[in-house]
């Protein structure tokens, strides 16, 4: 019963249906609100889990799980969702994070204090994160896609950083939360505007190509845009108008300034959900829409991604190394490390999708524990400066031992879940597909190599700066509280997953492979 | 010559071998801080374990020759095959061994070296896993399961030079390892991506087959890819000019220094080019002239940098950065054994000078040569256990280093190395004088210290005594002419490589290259012993421009940091930060504040004093006349009643006008 | 008799009554103005009927009509300014200008 649709149907809307009941708990229920956000984020994963036993790992690029329902007859927007081998792990990440970052919050609320919009707003987050991914209408990935912005703005408008700040530049001074919500929810909107009409484009277009019906239907679309319905003039603007959306939220270089001032200013929550599965949400659109939908505007675009893509990696890392805020320069290693998903998507071959694929999954896990950790710490040090921090191994042993384990999984240690995407991005840049300019995708490879030298380069110095040494005075009186309980049981499953997928790569390679094959086959050829 | 077995159940489970130290590490973790040595007996009782079962590989290898590979696949991506498995065959059984018998050794003396250590427990389960990754590094059946093993070994390199932290130039120097040798794997990881590319897979028995059989879409690559994996050994086996990791990585616990930085790790990757020899002995060959000059280069000007040292540990640093150019070098001319054989003696007496100086350092308390003197009778066991290893550094016949180094030698000589050959040989000069130098001015003259100086624990000693033994007869198992077992050994391989045999005895080499040594030994001698008392002959012996240049250590270590490491940390930085708060995010920033003004102009202008003012002036117009038609209402009847009547009578006329 | 003789009267009477309407100050008085215009509007009334018998035969009931509907209207509008003067005194029409702007 789970298998058509259902099973997905509940997974996305579980969340939804448990925020509403927290809006109904009052305020002063401190434990139901907490029982009905665990239990409406532990089902998902619940069935999600369900869900692989019975996923067929061969299936290529079917869709499993999925229902096609009429939706909105008039425009023929369908219910259509299913999820494939590429969604499939993308899917349960969301759904794992979403629930570790309640978990984590049930101790840490931020300031101020309400668990109940707090638990309500992570809650609704989770609906639109997991429905974007299992979206297979482009309405209603749109619907998704926009979701995701309301409860950000609002976590990191209201619980955000309250400290003022400069708008570098200009003579304005405005508080971080409130220049980062709006900044991001406007710079988000701006792509997607766009991204909007290039949906619209494809609906109108698709009207022209047998069966003569128009459609919002991803497959369908998918399968007239390899059989060469979508070409020329057309193509090229709509796929910049869909590049603009996902770009700006993968972020690619240039559109990537939004990203440090919403990470220093959302609470550690926000930062971890941002990092982990919102950015996911740009280059999965890529994947799922763009380059099957346009397969052959996606090569006259690919070396201009890869460069963009290469310069994400590098700039990323240099800008790494000017930072004195740790959760800006973690966030700028954000930057870095989808420049690698966006060169391994850049390649168009099986190779360099499937690392991208796990660079995601990687970059979730890796990163999402990262700002747990950092925001922990600036939760107890009440600063992020790292000039400040500093012998924090000896401060507090567990989350320093924590730390310095993720930022080594960061810096692609091969073992750790890291490595796979940075090494088999550099394999697939090698090698890219046939037709494509080989210059620049090898020197991309080299710079992308280059640029795992510099994320080290920062990374170490990180630790240093923070972990290491010896503390300063200042923190002589104070009482820091080593991780506890709730965080370790956030953190923990994290790493274990890390090193799980570092050293058995299968456990995602297995679900993404076939479908990538498919998805190359079908979109490039042979 | 391959006449193998497959290893029957013993190379079935040899897997075990790499797994046991990662076992160890995670019951170190677990349960060492409660355990009477602190996590150190789980880690010596893991290595015991890799010991024995290595030596059981090696004597199954001597009595039959083993060739055993399994690998079990962990990914599928397109035509990739990604696995992990291990290798018994003969390279590797060897460095098993090297591991295994170095790593329980030098173990069993770092639980006497690192008693009460502020850091015990957290000590042995790096260390641990150090040993680990070196053993899947070594067992690795394919090049990414190569990386990982190399990465790893990079990564403990890093936590355990940085043990003491607390002060940043300890974990400076982690660091720096970290980023020299990180620089070097681009040239690793871009090699193996060319090469596995070209031949479809990343398992070395595919490449190694395709070398061999000179496969086409090789061809074009094979020498790219043999110069690209060997930037990565540069980098690992302090090649110049990466070298400049090892000296600062003497900041680590001594046990540190003699296990990785002496004996495994930094030998990786003269195990990576004999590893791969099929192809650089085929079709990579045109580039073993670059391996040659590196190698010939390190080991001279390491040699140099040696002599003017005042630390002990540094000294034996830059000793092993030049015995390393030496396999480097005889790897490059086409002597696989002879640089293999090197790689062999020398983790046993470099190994065992690491742990001798040790020994010292822990007696003494301090580093420097000039806080030591005299400590001969003092410390017995620690003297006579540096000779002997010193004796075989100086490859003085018959401890163990002669018949390798000779044998290095020889095949410079005879492969048309002649001029690499010459550097080698006056490379024994300069070892021989620079250890001399530092026996004379440990352990001769008087001791000019305060501490109580005594023997170590007897967990130290013995491991250095056997060891001591080890320096003297480990060289014994390959005399050419005599007993060549060594070379039959490390070529049970699977794959064979064109051209090749040992070298055979060259009695003007040797006699040349022992002669100078002795004579090195001579002049330290004359110089350092005769005034070991006093030991102002240390101080009067500079010769003008090249002990600065050297003290300096060719000011590399300062190029490096004004070139690379602070124009990229500092103002390249700095500058890419300012771009994107001020250009690009003032693009963004700007589009923010130039929306606000346009949005003040709409509103202000066109939509409040231009349609609005419409719209309300149609309101207001409305509302007076609204205000004007009220008056009417005067609320008094007879008014109402007079218009009423004024209505009528309008009414009246008009309907009697009209009608 | 001829008609226009009553409807002269009829006419006067109306003015006079339109006249008290408007200029007289004291309700009772604006009352009976009012009377007279209605009595003045019966004289019409029976006075056209009483010429035209034929063709307007309705003017004597529309008279009764008018005599019914006055005398509700006198009754309600006493009672109204008994009230108002009890309320304020006084029966002056100037001064009742509550309902105005």
């Amino acid at each position: 019963m789970l298998d058509n649709g259902w099973g997905l149907s509940l997974i996305v809307f579980l969340p939804l249906v448990g925020a509403l009941i927290i809006l109904l708990t009052p305020k002063k229920n401190l434990a139901a609100i907490k029982a009905f956000g665990l239990t409406f984020t532990a089902l998902p994963l619940i069935i999600a889990v369900f869900l692989i036993a019975r996923f067929d790992y061969g299936a290529g690029s079917a869709f499993q799980f999925g229902t096609d329902l009429s939706w909105i007859t008039s425009i023929n927007a369908r219910y259509h969702i299913g999820v494939d081998g590429i969604s499939f792990p993308m899917l349960i990440l969301s759904t794992i994070l979403t629930l570790l970052a309640l978990i984590y919050s049930f101790n840490h609320w931020p300031e101020p204090y309400n668990p109940k919009a707090f638990s309500a707003l992570i809650l609704v987050l989770g609906t639109a994160m997991n429905g974007t991914f299992v979206a297979l209408d482009l309405v209603l990935f749109f619907v998704f896609f926009e979701l995701v912005l309301l409860p950000m703005y609002f976590m990191i408008g209201i619980w955000g950083d309250k400290t003022m700040m400069k708008v570098p530049g200009f003579r304005i001074e405005a508080e971080t939360r409130l220049y980062a919500a709006i900044k991001f929810f406007v710079f988000t909107l701006f792509g997607s505007a766009f991204m909007l009409l290039g949906f619209l484009a494809l609906y109108y277009r698709s009207g022209d190509v047998a069966p003569f019906v128009r459609t919002f239907d991803i497959p369908t679309l998918i399968s007239m845009g390899s059989a060469g319905a979508f070409t020329g003039t057309f193509a090229f603007l709509v796929f910049g108008a869909l590049f603009l959306g996902f770009a700006v939220k993968v972020p690619m270089w240039p559109l990537h300034t939004w990203l440090p001032d919403a990470h220093t200013a959302a609470p550690t929550v926000g930062s971890v959900l941002l990092a982990g599965i919102l950015l996911k949400l740009g280059s999965y659109g890529f994947i799922r829409i763009s380059l099957p939908i346009l397969p052959q505007e996606a090569q006259r675009w690919a070396p201009a991604i890869a460069i963009l893509a290469v310069i994400g990696i590098i700039y990323g890392a240099l800008a790494c190394l000017a930072q004195s805020d740790m959760k800006r320069l973690i966030a700028f290693s954000s930057v870095g490390h989808m420049g690698f998903v966006m060169l391994g998507i850049s390649t168009l071959t099986v190779v360099g999708i499937n690392a991208a694929v796990i660079g995601m999954v990687a970059h979730g896990l890796i990163t999402g524990l990262l700002f747990f950790v950092a925001g922990s710490m600036s939760h107890r040090y009440h600063t992020r400066e790292m000039v400040r921090l500093g012998g924090n191994q000896k401060l507090m042993p567990k989350m320093g031992a924590i730390l310095g384990f993720t930022a080594i999984a960061s810096l692609g240690l091969p073992g750790l879940a890291g490595f796979w995407g940075e090494f088999m991005s550099l394999v697939g840049s090698y090698n890219p597909l046939a037709g494509l300019d080989l210059g620049v995708f090898r020197t991309a490879m080299v710079f992308g190599a280059i640029g795992t030298v510099l994320t080290a380069g920062y990374m170490l110095w990180m630790l240093q700066r923070v972990n290491l040494g010896e503390p300063s005075a200042e923190w002589g009186g104070h009482a820091l509280v080593d991780a506890d309980s709730y965080e370790l049981a956030a953190w923990v499953p994290l790493m274990v997953l890390i090193v799980a997928v570092g050293v058995f790569p299968k456990l995602v390679f297995g679900a993404t492979n076939s479908a990538v094959v498919s998805l190359v086959t079908k979109a490039f050829g042979g | 010559m391959v006449h193998a077995s497959n290893g029957g159940v013993l190379a079935q489970w040899a897997w075990l071998i790499v797994v046991a130290p990662f076992v160890a590490m995670l019951a170190i973790i677990a349960f060492g801080k409660r355990m009477p040595r602190k996590g150190g007996e789980i880690a010596v009782t893991a290595m015991g374990f890799v010991f024995v079962y290595s030596a059981v590989l090696l004597i199954l290898n001597i009595a039959n020759g083993v060739i055993f590979e399994h690998s079990v696949q962990v990914a599928q991506i397109g035509s990739f095959t990604i696995e992990w498995g291990w290798v018994v065959d003969g390279l590797s059984t060897m460095m098993y061994f090297v591991v295994g018998t170095l790593s329980f050794l030098v173990f069993t003396y770092a639980t006497g070296y690192m008693k009460g250590d502020v850091r015990e427990t957290w000590f042995f389960a790096a260390f641990s896993l150090f040993a680990g990754a070196m053993l899947v590094l070594v067992s690795a059946p394919n090049l990414v399961q190569l990386i990982v093993g190399w990465e790893g070994v990079g990564l403990a390199s890093y936590l355990l030079i940085g043990h003491y932290w607390e002060e940043k130039e300890n974990s400076s120097a982690g660091m720096k390892a970290f980023y020299t040798n990180k620089i070097a794997d681009i040239g690793l990881i871009i090699g193996a991506i060319v090469l596995g590319t070209a031949v479809g897979s990343f398992r070395y028995s595919d490449i190694l087959d395709a070398a061999a059989n000179n496969l086409s879409s090789l061809a074009p690559v094979a020498v790219a890819g043999g110069v690209l994996l060997f930037i990565g050994a540069m980098g690992k086996s302090a090649q110049f000019p990466f070298h400049v990791w090892l000296p600062d990585a003497m900041a680590g616990p001594t046990p540190v220094s003699s296990l990785m930085h002496a004996a495994t790790m930094v030998t990786a990757g003269v195990y990576l080019v004999a590893r791969m020899y099929p192809l650089y002995a085929g079709m990579a060959s045109d580039m073993r002239v670059l391996i040659v000059i590196i190698g010939a280069i390190t080991l001279l000007i390491a040699g140099l940098l040696a002599i003017v040292q005042d630390d002990l540990k540094r000294v034996l640093a830059y000793s092993t950065v030049s015995q390393l150019g030496y396999m480097i070098a005889a790897l490059g001319a086409g002597g696989y054994t002879a640089g293999l054989f090197h790689l062999w003696t020398h983790a046993f007496f470099k190994g065992l000078l690491f742990l001798t100086a040790g020994s010292i350092i822990h007696a003494v308390h301090s580093n420097n040569m000039s806080d030591m003197g005299g400590l001969r009778k003092k410390m017995p066991v620690t003297f006579w256990s540096f000779t002997s290893a010193s004796l075989a550094l100086v490859a003085i016949i018959p401890f163990a280093g002669f018949f390798s180094k000779d044998e290095i030698l020889a095949t410079l000589g005879n492969n048309g190395y002649a001029w690499a050959m010459w550097i080698g040989i006056l490379g024994a000069f300069i070892t021989a004088f620079y250890m001399g130098r530092a026996m004379f001015l440990t352990f001769f003259g008087t001791y000019k210290g305060e501490a109580h100086v005594h023997e170590s624990p007897k967990v130290m000693t013995v491991p250095m005594a056997i060891l001591a033994v080890a320096s003297l007869i480990a060289g014994w198992v390959n005399i050419p002419g005599v007993y060549e077992g060594f070379h039959h050994w490390v070529t049970e391989r699977a794959i064979t490589f064109p051209s090749f045999s040992a070298e055979g005895f060259d009695v003007a080499v040797m006699l040349t290259g022992l002669g100078f040594a002795i004579f090195g030994v001579i002049v330290s001698y004359l110089i350092y012993f005769r005034d070991a008392d006093t030991q102002q002959a240390r101080d009067r012996v500079r010769i003008p421009v090249l002990w600065p240049l050297l003290e300096n250590k060719y000011y590399l270590d300062d190029l490096y940091l004004a070139v690379l490491v602070n124009p990229i940390k500092g103002p390249i930085a700095r500058a890419v930060n300012w771009t994107n708060s001020y250009l690009i995010d003032g693009i963004v920033n700007g589009a923010g504040i130039v929306a606000r003004y346009a949005a003040r102009i709409v509103y202000g202008g066109l939509d409040q004093k231009g349609i609005d003012l419409a719209i309300n002036t149609a309101a207001i117009v409305t509302g007076s006349a609204g205000e004007q038609a009220r008056r009417l209402q005067t609320g008094k009847v007879q008014h109402y009643a007079a218009m009423t009547v004024a209505g009528l009578a309008l009414l009246v006329i008009a309907i009697v006008i009209f009608i | 008799m001829s008609l226009v003789q009553f409807l002269v009267l009829g006419a006067l009477m109306f003015s006079f009554g339109v006249y008290g309407l408007l200029v007289r100050r004291n309700a009772v008085m604006v009352l009976l103005a009012i009377e007279l215009m209605l009595n003045a509007v019966n004289l019409n009334l029976i006075a056209f009927e009483a010429a035209l018998r034929t063709a307007f035969a309705g003017g004597q009931v529309f008279a009764i009509f008018v005599i019914t509907v006055a005398a509700a209207e006198v009754g309600i509008g006493l009672a109204i300014v008994l009230l108002i003067f009890r309320n304020r005194r006084s029966a002056n029409v100037d001064e009742m200008d509550l309902m105005r702007w």
